[in-house]
């Protein structure tokens, strides 16, 4: 589904991404474990597309695609999903109308038509109820006076909404007490499927108690130093970082 | 000095200026003449040294006036009146006016009902020129009479229509005398047919608001980049008097909003909006000037500005506390979004107290749409023109929020939606525009 080589980044011209390489297959849920500062949030912001970086080698192929050559939107529709760590407050957008304008932009590229406000709405409900979101956050401006653990799990239903094949999620679990990570986390696994796959970048092994990884990467100074099963959470998190450090000759 | 050449105009034509011009009108006219021989003009000022062409000797438009317009807003009942130029003119079935009502060009009103409108022009201060040259030459408008209890259920539009097959200049003035517990609402609609000439307009609207009432006032325009438009609205609120107020400019050339506020009675509240969308090299001011003179009156201000291209927005707005109006409460906002380089925004928030109990605060900002937001938005899959349109509606949303004539609602968001959207088209599809 996504195979990246020698991915290499860099943002104001110092690079954070030193030759990543990755591939993910349906199915799989990858974690992505790291020190602060290893490039965790820079290899997902990449992916999405976020303007302020520059790939200055490597590829990425998404689907048989070069995800790379779309722009962030057309990687949304394509079936990328970032929940982002920190989700953007947008005053006087309602989260109707964003949803909706997403969701019908979705239904566009795959040559669906588009939903009816009534039908719209229907969906709205049903996927609310996979985080348990309030029905008066729904009517608010998107994200504007929510709580992290609300942003958090807005982001969750946005998911739900728009169904990605390949969903990254990047730092969910900052700022989550453990009710909402628990919620947020039973969201993310009742919208798993055998077709499609996710990431998850964190930096503690607490909120992969509840999302089992099946293959660990360790990301440091911007390189995957180390891929292995989901017995390398329990490691790290009986040795920490430094470990790391060391096997790598520091 | 600019208005030489309108003090000659004057002098010349003195007879017909003056002609039926009650005694009282007449010394107005040569305290204007005496203003303006020393006032420089400070708006627009290269706008008046065009030669225009100006209906001094008052002839009647030949054929049917409103075969030239039609209003085609949806849903929108109104009383419709039209000032062609500076010609008043009426519909031929009169709408059915509650008693007492009256509504009625300013010519009539100054020969028919003299002692009615003298306490409220007679004494009004001419403040600047471009006042001045109003009071000099203005000799037509519209004049609404609301008595005292009277509700009118449909508003009241006007629509000011510059028309010409050469440059042309209209001065106008309105008067709207509102008694005590009434309510009136009064849509204003700046058009201009053709693209072609050059035309230049003063319009003066003064409102009198009395004990009690509702005052509602939208001015919209929609004309041409070879438009300039003067326009004053002179306020003054009684006791208990709620007034709202909504400039909205869409499309234009030079405009030019002076807007003073006078709230002269306890209770009285102010809600006073504006929305300037500049493209091209349009240029939008806005003045304004609210006085709290007694104690206890409330006010909040609200302008945007969303400026593209090489378009000047310009916002001066000066809230004035006097000494003796305590408990005060003035809310002044100005925020602005320049969407190029090149678009540039001037604002001055202004408060002036003399009070010691008055809540008072003011704030403005110019800024770009949020980058952040956009990415946000196109990383769920919105296309970047569209996550551009909700963030702008977003923007304007508020000061929509302040237009209460529905059907006028719905048709600012498609006219505000298309201007954003870079279409020329103006006003709906009415006649003038087509």
């Amino acid at each position: 589904m996504l195979e990246i080589v020698d991915l290499h980044a860099e943002v104001n011209g110092k690079e954070i991404l030193r030759g990543i390489n990755l591939s993910v297959k349906a199915g799989e849920v990858h974690a992505i474990m790291g020190p602060n500062g290893s490039g965790k949030s820079t290899l997902s912001s990449v992916l999405a597309g976020h303007p302020a970086f520059t790939v200055t080698k490597g590829s990425v192929t998404f689907n048989g695609k070069d995800l790379l050559a779309m722009p962030a939107e057309e990687r949304s529709r394509a079936g990328l999903f970032l929940s982002f760590q920190y989700p953007v407050e947008i005053p006087g957008v309602s989260m109707v109308n964003f949803m909706r304008a997403a969701v019908n932009e979705h239904r566009k590229y795959k040559n669906q038509t588009p939903l009816s406000a009534g039908e719209f709405l229907k969906l709205m409900r049903a996927k609310k109820e996979i985080v348990e979101l309030d029905n008066k956050l729904a009517n608010r401006s998107v994200n504007e006076g929510f709580s992290g653990g609300e942003k958090k799990r807005n982001e969750i239903f946005q998911m739900a909404m728009l169904e990605p094949c390949l969903s990254i999620l990047d730092e969910t679990d900052s700022g989550l007490d453990i009710d909402a990570l628990r919620i947020v986390a039973n969201g993310v696994n009742q919208l798993k499927t055998p077709e499609n796959a996710s990431i998850v970048i964190t930096h503690y092994q607490r909120l992969l108690d509840y999302i089992v990884p099946d293959i660990v990467h360790i990301l440091y100074k911007g390189r995957i130093v180390k891929t292995a099963g989901r017995e390398l959470v329990a490691v790290l998190e009986e040795k920490g970082y430094d470990w790391i450090k060391k096997e790598v000759g520091e | 000095m600019v208005q030489d050449s309108y003090i000659a105009l004057f002098n010349e034509n003195k007879n017909l200026f003056l002609s039926e011009n009650p005694q009282w009108y007449i010394e107005k006219r040569t305290e204007a003449l005496n203003i303006l021989s020393e006032k420089e003009i400070e708006s627009f000022k290269d706008a008046y040294t065009l030669d225009y062409g100006l209906n001094v000797s008052r002839l009647p438009f030949a054929g049917d006036p409103f075969s030239l317009f039609r209003c085609d807003i949806p849903g929108l009942a109104t009383s419709n009146y039209l000032v062609l130029n500076d010609s008043f003119y009426a519909q031929n079935s009169e709408p059915n006016l509650p008693e007492g009502v009256i509504i009625c060009s300013l010519s009539e009103a100054l020969k028919d009902y003299s002692d009615l409108i003298k306490p409220y022009l007679h004494k009004s201060n001419i403040s600047n020129a471009d006042m001045a040259i109003n009071t000099l030459l203005a000799q037509d408008g519209m004049f609404i009479y609301i008595p005292d209890g009277v509700q009118l259920e449909k508003p009241i539009q006007l629509v000011n229509l510059m028309y010409g097959k050469v440059d042309m200049m209209a001065v106008s003035r309105n008067l709207a005398i509102i008694g005590e517990n009434a309510k009136a609402q009064v849509l204003v609609c700046d058009h201009v047919y053709g693209e072609e000439v050059n035309y230049l307009s003063n319009r003066l609207t003064q409102v009198f608001v009395g004990k009690n009432s509702t005052y509602e006032h939208y001015k919209l325009e929609s004309s041409s980049s070879k438009t300039t438009n003067i326009s004053t609205l002179e306020i003054y609120q009684e006791a208990g008097s709620q007034v709202l107020s909504n400039l909205i400019t869409l499309a234009n050339g030079k405009t030019h909003n002076r807007v003073e506020v006078n709230l002269n009675g306890k209770g009285a509240y102010l809600s006073l909006n504006g929305l300037g969308l500049g493209q091209d090299s349009e240029k939008i001011e806005n003045h304004t000037f609210i006085n709290h003179n007694v104690a206890g009156a409330t006010s909040n201000e609200l302008f945007k500005y969303i400026l593209n291209d090489n378009s000047v927005g310009n916002f001066y707005g000066l809230i004035k506390v006097m000494k003796d109006a305590q408990q005060t409460q003035a809310y002044q906002t100005n925020r602005n979004l320049c969407l190029s380089k090149e678009a540039r925004m001037f604002t001055r928030p202004q408060l002036e107290i003399y009070a010691d109990d008055v809540k008072c605060n003011h704030g403005a900002t110019v800024g770009q749409l949020d980058e952040s937001a956009l990415f946000y938005m196109r990383a769920r899959g919105i296309d970047p023109v569209e996550a551009k349109m909700l963030l702008m509606f977003a923007f304007v949303h508020d000061v929509l929020d302040n237009v209460r004539i529905e059907p006028l609602k719905d048709r600012l968001q498609l006219l505000i939606e298309r201007r954003l959207r870079g279409d020329n088209t103006h006003c709906g599809g009415c006649k003038i525009c087509r």
